[in-house]
Order: C-alpha cells, then sequence, then structure tokens
C-alpha cells in the first residue's frame, strides 16, 4: 500500500466525521456508541501503524513509506517516517486506544470529547510524518485546538486560565517557527524537509544594530525554532504553562500531553534544529546543556514541594525532558539514542503515572496528597502498579527509564561532564520525591473515613495497565528493539552533524 | 464613446443603469413594499456581473484614453466585491425585514457604492478614482445613518461623513501636488515623469493621497472612525462595511501605487510598512477589551488591514498576490460571522454584547461549531484558510527582504489571536448563565455553515484562488 502513513493518519479524523455527523443524541447508549466507535478508531490506527513497523527497514536511513501530492502555495502534501519518527508513530497509535479506554468513565459531552481525541491524534501523527515544512507547522499548530478544548471544557476548576496559558504560549513560540520556516524558504527555495537536511544555511557571523550574530543566519533560525520547541518541550524556564495544564486537564488529556504533545517538542529539535542547523546547534549547545542540567535540579526540588499529585508529576515531566534536550544537543551516538529512548520510554511511564493518578481522582475526586494514605490495605494491585512506574520514573535498572536515562548521562558525559554531574543529581532528586509521594499515598495506616470504602481497580483499568507495563519492562531488559530501529538513522544524523562543523568546532567538541 | 470603451466599462454601465433603473421603480412602484423584489433583483445581478465578470474577461483594455482599466487585477477585485455584496443583501434580508429597515433605498445604495468600488478598482487617472471613491462613500454615509430615529445611527453618520469629508480633502490636496509636479493625472502619464527621478512634491502628494486612502480601508493611525461607525450603524450596514469597500480601496491603493509610483517601491513601501505595524498591533490591542462584538469586529478589521498592506508594503508581485488572497479570505471569513452576529438576539431585540455569548454551545452546538471554526480562521490558527491567508503576507514580506515586518506580523497575531479565543472560550466554557438567541433566516444560516466549510476545506487548495490572484498580480506589477 502506497498511502499507509496517510491511512494511518486520517483513520481517526475520519472517525471524528461520521461521529460528528451521524451520532446524535446524547442519551447512554449515544455514548457507548462514540466511546466504542473512537476505541474501534484508533485500535484500526494501531493495527495499521503494525504494518509500517514491519515494513520498515532500520537499515535504510532514507523516508520510507513516502507519499508526496502537489499542494498550494507549490507547497508539497508529503509524508514519510525514517527511524527517528516511526516509534514516534508507532507510540501515539500505540497510547490512543489506552488513553480512550481512560476515558470511559467520561459522562458530560462524551461525542464531543472523542471528536476532539480523535483529532489530535490525526494531527498527532501529521506531525511526525509530514515531510513538508509547513505541512509540519500546520499540524503541530493545529493540535493546539483540540487540545485547549480539551482542557477549557473537560477540566478542572482553573481550567480557563490554564487553557488560554497553554495556548498562547505555544502559539508565540510556534508563529516565531514560522517565521522562520519562511525565512528557511527564501533561503533554500524548497519546504521539502529531505531537500533542507541536505541544504546548508548560511553561518557566516553578520552585525544587526552594532551586535555580532555569532553563527549568523543559522543562529537566528535556530532561536526562532528552539522558541517553539522549547516550549513544547518545555524547558526551564518556559515550563511554567505545562504544571497549570496538567493540573486542570482531565485524566485523558494529561496523558496525551506528557505521553506524546511533550514529544513533539524532542522531535522537532531532532528533525530540524540539530540537523539543520548544526553550526548553530554546536555554538548554542552550551546553553541548551545548562538550561536543562537546571531543569532537571529546579524542577525536582519544586516537584519535592508539591502537594498535588498531578502537579507533582508534571514537574517530574519536565525534569525527565531536560535529560531528552540533553541528549539530543550531546549530539553523539549515545546522547541521541538515550534521548530518543528516553522519550519512548517517558511516553508509557508518564503516561501510565497520570492514569494511576486518574484511578485514585475517578474514586475520590480529589488529587491532593494529603487526601489519600494506607491505600495499599484496600486497592493491593493499583500499589502494585502505582509501584512499578514510580520505580520506573525513577530510573530503576530493568525498568525503560533507566536505559533512557542512562544513554543520555554516557553521551553528555563525554561532551561536557560538568552538566552531566550536574543531570544525575536528578537520579537522585527524582527518587526522593517520586518516593516520597509514593510512601504518603500508598503506605501508612488507613485512617482517612472516605478511603474506607475505596475499591480496588476494576478489569478496564487493570486491562489499560497490561500493555504499559509489558512495554515499560519489555524495553527495560531488552533496549536493543527501539536502539535497532533508531540506530542506523541517528548515526547518520550524528555523522552528517559531525561533518557540517567547521574544523574548530569538531576539534573543540573532540578536546572536551 | 466608442465600441471599446463601452464594452471595457459595461459592468459599471450595467449597475449605474440598474440603480437608476430600480430608484425610479421603487420610488414610483410601492416605495418599500418593492423592497424585498428589489434586493433580489439587486443581488441576483450582482452575481450574475460577477459570474460574467469571472467567466469570460481575458486580456488588458483601456477606455477613455486610459481614464479606465480592465485587467485581470480589477477583474478579481470585482467579482470579490460582487460577491461579497450579493452575500450581505441576501443574509441581510431578513434582518432588515424584521427591525423594519428594509427601505426600498437599500439595494439602490449599494448598488451606487458598488458602482463606485468597481470604479475605484478599475481606475486609470487620479479623476476617475476619485469620482469612484467619492461615490462609493457617498452612499456609505448614508447606509451608516440610515436607522433615521436612532442617534447612535445618525452620529455614526454623521461621523462617517465628517471624517470622510476630511479624508476626501487629504486626497484632492495630494492629487493635486502629484499633478502639479507631474503635470498629469492619468496614472500611465504620472509613471512615465519617474524617469527622470521622483520630486519631492510629488512624494509629498502620494504621501497625503495614501493617508487618504488609509483611512478609507480603516488602518491605523487613520482608524478612529471605525469602532463607532461599525457600533452605531445597524448591523447588516456594519456588514457591508467590513467587506466589500475595504476589498476595493485595498485594491485601489495597489493600483494607484503600482500603475502611478510602481518605480519607486521605495518611497511608499515604508509608509506602508509603518501603517501595516501600528494598525495590527492597535487592532489586536485594542479588541482585547471591547464587550461589543461589533466594535471588537472593527478592530479585527483594522488588525486585519494591517496584514493586507504587509502584502502590498513589500512592493512585489507576489505582495499584491498575498494581498488579494488576504482580502478574499478576510471577505468570506467577515461574511460568515457576521451572518452570525445578525441573528444574536434576546428578549426579541438585537444585541452585540459579547457576554451574552456565554454558555453558547448548550443550546447551539452547530452554530457553535461553525463560530468556533470562524474565530480560529479570524485568530489565524491553521489549518482554517486564515492562517493561509497570513501565511501569504508574511512570505511575501519576507521575500521581499522585510524580515521584520513579517515578524512583527507574527507577534501581532499571537496577541490578536486573544480575544478571538475569548468568544470561543464564552460559547464552549463560560460559566452558567441565559445565552442569547440566534434567530436565523435560512439564507444566514446556509452562508455561516457554508463559510466555515469553506474555512475549513480551503486547505486542500484553496479552492483554485491562488493561480488567479497570480494573473491578477502579474496584469498589475510588470
Amino acid at each position: 500500500m502506497d498511502n499507509l502513513l496517510s491511512i494511518i493518519t486520517f483513520i481517526p479524523a475520519v472517525a471524528a466525521a461520521i461521529m460528528a455527523v451521524f451520532l446524535r443524541g446524547d442519551d447512554a447508549a449515544a455514548q457507548m456508541n462514540a466511546k466504542w466507535l473512537a476505541l474501534l478508531a484508533t485500535s484500526a490506527a494501531f493495527l495499521v501503524s503494525l504494518f509500517v513497523l514491519t515494513g520498515f527497514d532500520p537499515a535504510n536511513t532514507e523516508m520510507q513509506f513516502v507519499e508526496e501530492y502537489d499542494w498550494i502555495l507549490g507547497l508539497k502534501y508529503k509524508l514519510g517516517v525514517d527511524g527517528i519518527s516511526v516509534l514516534f508513530v508507532m507510540l501515539t497509535t500505540f497510547l490512543m486506544p489506552l488513553t480512550i479506554a481512560a476515558c470511559w468513565t467520561v459522562e458530560v459531552r462524551v461525542k464531543e470529547y472523542m471528536i476532539a481525541f480523535l483529532l489530535l491524534e490525526t494531527l498527532m501523527l501529521g506531525v511526525f510524518c509530514a515531510l513538508d515544512m509547513v505541512l509540519f507547522y500546520l499540524f503541530f499548530e493545529a493540535g493546539l485546538i483540540p487540545m485547549f478544548l480539551i482542557i477549557g471544557i473537560w477540566g478542572g476548576k482553573e481550567r480557563i486560565y490554564a487553557a488560554f496559558k497553554f495556548f498562547l504560549y505555544t502559539f508565540l513560540g510556534s508563529v516565531l517557527m514560522l517565521v522562520a520556516m519562511i525565512a528557511m524558504y527564501w533561503d533554500a527555495g524548497t519546504t521539502d524537509i529531505p531537500t533542507l537536511l541536505r541544504h546548508s544555511f548560511a553561518s557566516d557571523d553578520f552585525a544587526i544594530l552594532g551586535f555580532t550574530v555569532v553563527g549568523g543566519f543559522q543562529t537566528l533560525l535556530w532561536l526562532a525554532f528552539f522558541a517553539s520547541f522549547a516550549v513544547k518541550m518545555p524547558m526551564w524556564p518556559v515550563h511554567t504553562w505545562l504544571p497549570d495544564a496538567h493540573v486542570q486537564a482531565p485524566t485523558a488529556g494529561s496523558v496525551v500531553l506528557a505521553a506524546i504533545m511533550l514529544k513533539m517538542g524532542g522531535y522537532g529539535f531532532l528533525r530540524f534544529s540539530l540537523p539543520m542547523f548544526p553550526v548553530a546547534s554546536d555554538l548554542l549547545a552550551p546553553f541548551i546543556f545548562w538550561l536543562s542540567a537546571i531543569a532537571i535540579v529546579y524542577t525536582s526540588l519544586v516537584a519535592l514541594a508539591q502537594s498535588d499529585m498531578k502537579k507533582l508529576i508534571a514537574y517530574s515531566s519536565v525534569a525527565h525532558m531536560g535529560y531528552v534536550t540533553m541528549g539530543i544537543f550531546a549530539a553523539n551516538q549515545q546522547g541521541v539514542d538515550g534521548a530518543i529512548f528516553q522519550m519512548i520510554s517517558h511516553g508509557f511511564i508518564s503516561g501510565a503515572l497520570f492514569l494511576c493518578v486518574g484511578v485514585i481522582y475517578d474514586r475520590m475526586h480529589t488529587r491532593e496528597i494529603d487526601a489519600y494514605g494506607g491505600l495499599v490495605n484496600r486497592m493491593p494491585a493499583y500499589a502494585t502498579i502505582f509501584m512499578f512506574f514510580t520505580m520506573a520514573n525513577v530510573g530503576l535498572p530493568g525498568t525503560s527509564g533507566f536505559v533512557g536515562e542512562f544513554l543520555v548521562l554516557v553521551g553528555i558525559f563525554q561532551v561536557n561532564t560538568w552538566a552531566a554531574a550536574v543531570a544525575t543529581t536528578g537520579v537522585i532528586l527524582s527518587a526522593a520525591y517520586a518516593l516520597w509521594l509514593y510512601r504518603r499515598v500508598v503506605f501508612g495506616e488507613l485512617i482517612k473515613e472516605a478511603l474506607k470504602s475505596i475499591t480496588d481497580m476494576d478489569r478496564r483499568e487493570r486491562a489499560i495497565f497490561a500493555p504499559l507495563v509489558v512495554m515499560t519492562l519489555l524495553l527495560g531488559v531488552y533496549p536493543a528493539l527501539v536502539t535497532d530501529i533508531i540506530g542506523p538513522s541517528v548515526t547518520a544524523l550524528v555523522t552528517d552533524y559531525q561533518a557540517a562543523l567547521p574544523v574548530s568546532g569538531a576539534t573543540q567538541l573532540a578536546q572536551h | 464613446m466608442t465600441a471599446n470603451d463601452f464594452n471595457t466599462i459595461l459592468p459599471e454601465f450595467v449597475l449605474a443603469a440598474f440603480a437608476l433603473g430600480a430608484l425610479m421603480f421603487g420610488a414610483y412602484g410601492g416605495k418599500d413594499k418593492v423592497a424585498p423584489t428589489l434586493v433580489w433583483a439587486t443581488s441576483g445581478l450582482f452575481i450574475a456581473l460577477a459570474l460574467f465578470i469571472g467567466l469570460t474577461g481575458t486580456g488588458d483594455r483601456t477606455a477613455f484614453g486610459g481614464m479606465m482599466v480592465d485587467d485581470a487585477f480589477a477583474r478579481f477585485a470585482k467579482v470579490v466585491i460582487l460577491t461579497a455584496a450579493a452575500a450581505i443583501l441576501l443574509m441581510t434580508q431578513d434582518y432588515m425585514q424584521r427591525w423594519a429597515l428594509l427601505h426600498f433605498e437599500w439595494p439602490v445604495l449599494v448598488t451606487l457604492s458598488v458602482v463606485g468600488m468597481c470604479v475605484m478598482v478599475s481606475s486609470g487617472d487620479l479623476m476617475a478614482l476619485y469620482m469612484g471613491l467619492e461615490l462609493q462613500s457617498l452612499a456609505l454615509y448614508v447606509l451608516a445613518a440610515m436607522r433615521r430615529d436612532s442617534a447612535k445611527s445618525s452620529e455614526a453618520g454623521l461621523k462617517y461623513f465628517v471624517l470622510g469629508a476630511l479624508s476626501s480633502g487629504l486626497f484632492l490636496y495630494g492629487a493635486s501636488l502629484a499633478y502639479g509636479f507631474s503635470g498629469a493625472t492619468g496614472f500611465a502619464a504620472i509613471l512615465s515623469t519617474l524617469g527622470q527621478g521622483a520630486p519631492v512634491g510629488l512624494i509629498i502628494g502620494l504621501v497625503f493621497m495614501l493617508s487618504a486612502l488609509a483611512f478609507k480601508v480603516s488602518a491605523a493611525p487613520f482608524h478612529m472612525w471605525t469602532p463607532d461607525v461599525y457600533e452605531g450603524s445597524p448591523t447588516p450596514i456594519t456588514a457591508l462595511f467590513a467587506t466589500a469597500p475595504k476589498v476595493a480601496a485595498m485594491c485601489l491603493i495597489a493600483r494607484l501605487l503600482h500603475d502611478a509610483f510602481g518605480p519607486i517601491p521605495g518611497q511608499w513601501g515604508q509608509v506602508l510598512a509603518a501603517l501595516a505595524v501600528v494598525s495590527m498591533f492597535l487592532g489586536a490591542i485594542a479588541a482585547i477589551g471591547q464587550r461589543n462584538i461589533k466594535r471588537m469586529m472593527a478592530y479585527s478589521s483594522i488588525a486585519h488591514m494591517g496584514y493586507a498592506l504587509v502584502g502590498l508594503a513589500s512592493g512585489t508581485a507576489e505582495g499584491v498576490q498575498a494581498m488579494l488572497i488576504y482580502m478574499a479570505i478576510y471577505v468570506t471569513m467577515n461574511v460568515g460571522t457576521f451572518s452570525f452576529i445578525l441573528s444574536m438576539e434576546r428578549d426579541g431585540k438585537p444585541i452585540s454584547d459579547i457576554q451574552s455569548l456565554n454558555m453558547f454551545s448548550k443550546k447551539e452546538p452547530l452554530k457553535a461549531l461553525a463560530l468556533l471554526i470562524l474565530m480560529f480562521s479570524l485568530a489565524g490558527v491553521p489549518p482554517m484558510l486564515g492562517f493561509f491567508g497570513k501565511f501569504y503576507v508574511l512570505k511575501a514580506a519576507v521575500d521581499a527582504g522585510l524580515v521584520w515586518l513579517a515578524l512583527a506580523g507574527a507577534v501581532a497575531s499571537v496577541i490578536g489571536a486573544y480575544y478571538y479565543l475569548r468568544i470561543v472560550f464564552l460559547i464552549y466554557f463560560g460559566k452558567e448563565s441565559e445565552p442569547a438567541d440566534s434567530t436565523m433566516a435560512p439564507v444566514q444560516w446556509a452562508v455561516m455553515v457554508a463559510v466555515s466549510a469553506i474555512m475549513l476545506f480551503g486547505i486542500v487548495n484553496l479552492f483554485g484562488i491562488e493561480p488567479v490572484a497570480a494573473v491578477a498580480a502579474q496584469a498589475l506589477v510588470q
């Protein structure tokens, strides 16, 4: 099939359209229909995406499954995947059915909720598949609309503030990216990503208003893309929208946000910043390292002080994304491998953690840590699962969380030892906040009256967690599953990157 | 008048004859009773003419020794103007009838102003330009004051008239300077004198004329009249103000600058860029505090004019093409949005308070969805068409080396997104309260749904408007 990626991308959108047009009424039956249809569509997308995975040739570092059609403005509708993006596509299609299953208990405006998630899936898949810069932007930006509505309609008490903050923060970042994209088009004469990857943008210093811009044009473009991806990641200090958005978003919204949408930022760095602007990346890498190191330590400390479970996990996400940015800009095989691995693994783990919060939130309707305690007495299965993912979050060897962090730290150590040293303390801090959270929620005596009648997870909830547990363990003990697929593409990326650096830059790198 | 002259101005001629005939028919045929018939006939004529111009027009022709020009650019503008005016007439019919505003003068005045607009976009001489401009404006002044018993409407009409007269004065002064220093009023003749350099007097005249035209498109800092006139005029007339005249005036600016002052883009490019930046930011920021949706749309149109000017400021064929596409999309969005604003009412009275949209989605999910699409499109969020409009102008600016202008446009669009989002926020997540009613005639409903569908599905190929606009721009910029 030539149009496999289009099919995967648009299955959810078609289902959403069907739902919008044919599904009438808001009674229980219509709600069930909406949920089943959404589950069916996301599962279908997952099953079809398995063909991509099996048909994918890791040894080939070119784009695969490419499809290309003419579009307006001399732009192209062009999709394709390589070793870097294919796993993000898989992550998305894998997590979406679980996300839909996790919102089975939603009762308010179910149809619209499902439509929003289905559209969101289409847009997220589009981001990872798009091989035209403007098409990428389109998907990247349009994803804001359903997420804005998900937070704003189905969110918590402060949802409006959070929805606005989320939208405007990310919109500002992306609009600057758009200007950079136009400038790139102006320079290279094309918006085709594979062609742009081979184009070398000018990196000679020039002066603006008396200031010398080191790295020239590349630096400016790099900064514009950075504005967008750093907000999306999110990196310290532009991360402040994330805790607000997470706390206010419904459980499934948080899962999608943390597990998939944040990865768009990392993917963007890998697809645009690093390979297209190597000189600027090399120049600004120390800046990224220190922002990331600060993010890891600072947000871990902030996480320690949180009284809201979701906020705590949100801050922990920021810290984990710090490893990702470090790994990417370490720009060596281990670093980039580790960054991608960490993103995939964080997709499973953070998704699962938000689902864990969702399980008890559904029962008690509060996310305050103080409202819980001693859950292990009534919810043994929950305590086990929560324990597993807490450990994975901490990066216990044997879980996927360990592999990603370890690879990143190995990678960064070769480039910037001090940043690596600071980042390593994050491992300890993450253990502190995660375990402390776990102790306060699960262990201890069950003394709170409200909790005495709490029930353990039902079959649906267990079924949602099972695949996540399997994936986390599998990637933890056999990481080659991922690294074999991404390896050759990453090698090509890193080789091209090092080759594109001016000689002095390369030697500088070697001296570290 | 030779046959060629006549053929060239055929659409304007037909429209003018129709307007006079309709006036007679109305005056002697039963006054307001025939108004509905006249509205249908007028919009039918507009659509027929739009089809005629769009389908049969080819090549470049001039009439009356260069006074009037008929080229691809004029045809593009005329099709947009006529279609927009027809849509406005059709969708406001029901509103006018219900609020006892449907006088037979309404379609006649609209026709006259449309004649003016058509003359504006195909003028090849300062005289013809001024005639068109005044014909258009005078008809619009009257329309603004059409609700005779309302103080606000009269105020709007008077304000519009006084400030409009001032801008006409400015224009005439500029035109006389241009004439004095170049010795000609024809665009082609002015152009030919530029070969020996541009005298300062000519440039000053140009700036005066630009200021007057900036008033017509309501670009800041000549925008003062816009919010008051938009708010005070009856909503159907506001809808008209926001659409067709804007296209005409914007195309007129392009026509004047490229046909008469084409070789010196450096001189007017900066003026337009300054107007654009001020308009984009003023429109975006001032709209935030508005409580009345008509005032908000006024500031929104100021901001949108800023973007269209960004296209023109680049001074290239690509920039003109971007401006044309932008204006076509802008007009479509505004027609859709106003078809909704027309329907807002409470307790049997028309209202325009933004707060009354609270939780509107509970009451009318489909209309709320259409409005959501329109608002995101106005804000320029992909994948709606509004994004492509912005994309074209920003691309034109960057291609012309005006990166700073593109950056300013990008930043302003983020600020502007806020107030559109506020409407979405109100209709979807507002606090529980009694939302406004929305009584829509079938035409209005159809227009609104069709426009939102266009905004959504235009992403496929912009309905083929791109090559047409390219041809139009090529005709203007040699």
